[in-house]
């Protein structure tokens, strides 16, 4: 990505409040059309940041360009970007349409003008029927819509959007997060949206930062966050992950392995390792790509101390989850590993079942291998 | 058992303020109301009996002369008018001030707003009556104002200031501030600050924002303070007469008049009586806003 193409830039962003830093050193770029979720959990500086974007907060440190433009001293109601408020903030003493002719008539359009820029818009939204409705009169996901049709109706560059599902429950907000998706790539809008929920970042973003103590702590696509997380604090907060801890072998430099007591066996990557011999890694393997078998893979006699990539252990729960099921594996040093498996047969009996003693393996190229 | 003694418990609750209303309100208002048509008597009490028995039967009389004799003799239809304009223009000024105040006090932080609300509150804690003596002393002829401007050379002759209009208004407008900043502070108070930083973010500048989102939202606060000024201030009856014209009579010195000094309680109470109608309207105005703006808000 070139330079032009960076439509938001943050730039050393510190936010001090009293004593306690909000937003500690933040650098990123967004670029145009983007959706980028910047995701936290809570006091981790995310809602701060994008209220200076909207200009309700200053940075304390830094600056913020937006389109190229300086936004340090431009207040928000003359900033080209519209905000749609986790509570959603619509004006209780106003009707449907009143709340989204506002933004409009600051600009100063003409009344036909925003009659018909109005109805464009609630036909996006699929709200046409509704204008003369106050607030109060609409169910939490019309609130929703509305205050996505008012914050869209002004064509903003830049939509800032915080929580915008949280308030919704689980169908509606499924069914909400590809219609939002539809909506931006139809106008075009770049989307910077702030959630706590890592499928809801996962499923709507483009691109994504993880935010930590006020620190931006990894920024990539979904699946790069997801599979090659940078350290343990993503891995563990995005998913759910096994972190064994072992002790880098230090061998030829295609030949790499970790010996991990925990495990009871060794971790083979084959894999440049970002660490020296004998220094302590965490490997990071998904649930899901751990198998589980019966019978000891590729006709291994046991397991032992020596043995790479496979451990030994007994189920000691099983819960079912419907299109799979996870289970929790003791292994013999008594540590317990996740694993899931999808549910491909009907048939109960088929399935591993609780206290059967079971063998787990996984690819050269699952683990992940963290030094922080 | 349980549900019974829970409803016999709402009754109870229920009834204090019903009996307290009957007794103190219901009654004595009939009572008003019947002496109202009640021809004067020099007798103890001052007027004649209002039932009049025939062949055995009560017959009420029924004596409306009190009321055509309000609105024959001018000083009563004068009184009436000076009080409403009194009032109007008092609440008004009481509106203008209390407004910016009552958001200031909203807008402050912790520490800052209990100071500035205790500080409102605190003149409730001396007499009603002295607090409105002082500013005898301080308006009249040779008085603290016009010592200070005369001693600053912003006035050579003092300004006659007591016994005005003007002082009649300062007096009000100082007493019955607190009426008007209270109800509009609980407004405010309650207004979510998300709606403001959204109508900025929708491009309104803070004075639109005020315009359009904060003052439709205070308008059930403003009604509320308005008529809790508006109401007392018609009948007001200590201010005018210690800071007031002697020549222009407000209703409630009339009323005090009409019952103390010339001891004639049936035209007494149909000045009082009157007075009641021309304001029930304002009073219903609120009962309907108030209903509404229930209704808005569950």
């Amino acid at each position: 990505m070139n330079e032009q193409q960076a439509y938001v830039r943050i730039e050393h962003v510190t936010k001090r409040f009293d004593d306690f830093v909000a937003v500690d050193d933040v650098s990123l770029d967004v670029h145009r059309g983007e959706i980028f979720c910047l995701l936290g959990g809570s006091g981790s500086g995310k809602t701060t940041l994008l209220r200076m974007l909207a200009g309700f907060e200053t940075p304390s440190a830094g600056r913020i360009l937006v389109d190229g433009r300086d936004m340090s001293t431009v207040p928000p109601y003359e900033r080209p970007v519209n905000m749609m408020f986790q509570s959603y903030a619509l004006f209780p003493h106003m009707n449907v349409e009143k709340n989204i002719a506002f933004g409009l008539e600051q600009e100063g359009l003409g009344r036909d003008e925003i009659r018909r820029r109005v109805g464009e818009i609630l036909d996006i939204v699929k709200m046409g029927t509704f204008v003369h409705r106050k607030p109060h009169q609409l169910s939490g996901g019309q609130r929703q819509r509305i205050a996505l049709a008012r914050a869209l109706v002004k064509r903003p560059k830049l939509l800032l959007l915080d929580e915008p599902l949280a308030a919704l429950d689980r169908k509606l907000r499924e069914h909400t997060q590809f219609e939002l998706i539809n909506i931006q790539k139809a106008l075009g809008v770049t989307f910077i949206v702030v959630t706590h929920d890592q499928e809801e970042a996962m499923t709507l973003s483009t691109r994504m930062g993880v935010m930590n103590q006020g620190r931006i702590v990894q920024v990539g696509t979904p699946s790069q966050i997801y599979e090659s997380p940078g350290t343990r604090f993503i891995a563990d907060f995005i998913g759910s992950v096994n972190l064994f801890e072992g002790q880098v072998l230090g061998e030829t430099e295609a030949r790499q392995r970790i010996r991990c007591t925990e495990l009871g066996c060794v971790i083979r990557v084959d894999r440049h390792l970002p660490a020296a011999r004998d220094a302590t890694v965490w490997a990071a393997v998904r649930p899901e790509k751990i198998a589980m078998t019966r019978e000891p893979p590729d006709g291994l006699a046991e397991v032992n101390p020596e043995t790479e990539n496979v451990a030994r252990g007994r189920v000691r729960g099983i819960a079912y989850m419907g299109d799979a099921s996870v289970y929790l594996v003791a292994l013999d040093s008594g540590r317990e590993v996740r694993v899931t498996l999808p549910n491909t047969a009907r048939d109960a009996d088929q399935r591993i079942g609780r206290d059967e003693i079971v063998f787990l393996s996984w690819q050269t190229g699952s683990p992940v291998v963290l030094t922080e | 058992m349980a549900q019974n003694m829970n409803q016999r418990a709402r009754r109870l609750v229920m009834g204090i303020p019903l009996v307290w209303l009957l007794l103190l309100f219901v009654l004595p208002f009939l009572i008003v109301l019947k002496l109202s048509f009640s021809q004067e008597q020099l007798s103890i009490p001052p007027y004649a009996p209002f039932l009049h028995w025939v062949n055995g039967l009560p017959q009420p009389l029924l004596h409306i002369s009190n009321y055509t004799f309000l609105f024959t003799d001018p000083l009563y239809i004068s009184a009436y008018l000076y009080s409403l304009k009194v009032a109007l223009v008092s609440t008004l000024f009481c509106l203008l001030l209390g407004y910016p105040m009552a958001y200031v006090i909203a807008r402050a932080e912790g520490t800052a707003r209990s100071v500035l609300l205790m500080l409102v509150i605190l003149p409730f804690w001396t007499s009603f009556l002295l607090r409105v003596y002082a500013w005898i002393g301080l308006l009249k002829h040779n008085g603290v104002i016009n010592n200070i401007l005369m001693y600053l050379g912003v006035i050579h002759q003092p300004l006659t200031m007591l016994q005005t209009d003007f002082a009649v208004y300062v007096g009000i407008v100082y007493s019955y501030l607190p009426f008007m900043i209270l109800p509009l502070y609980s407004n405010l108070e309650k207004h979510d600050v998300a709606l403001l930083e959204a109508a900025a973010d929708l491009g309104a500048r803070p004075f639109t924002t005020f315009l359009r989102v904060t003052l439709p939202q205070s308008v059930p606060g403003i009604i509320a303070g308005s008529l809790l000024v508006f109401i007392p201030a018609v009948g007001e009856y200590v201010v005018p007469s210690l800071l007031g014209r002697t020549d222009q009579l407000m209703i409630g010195r009339v009323l005090s008049d009409e019952f103390f000094e010339n001891r004639d309680w049936p035209l007494a109470s149909a000045v009082a009586i009157l007075m009641l109608l021309m304001l029930v309207v304002p009073i219903m105005l609120f009962q309907h806003s108030g209903g509404r703006q229930m209704e808005s808000h569950r």
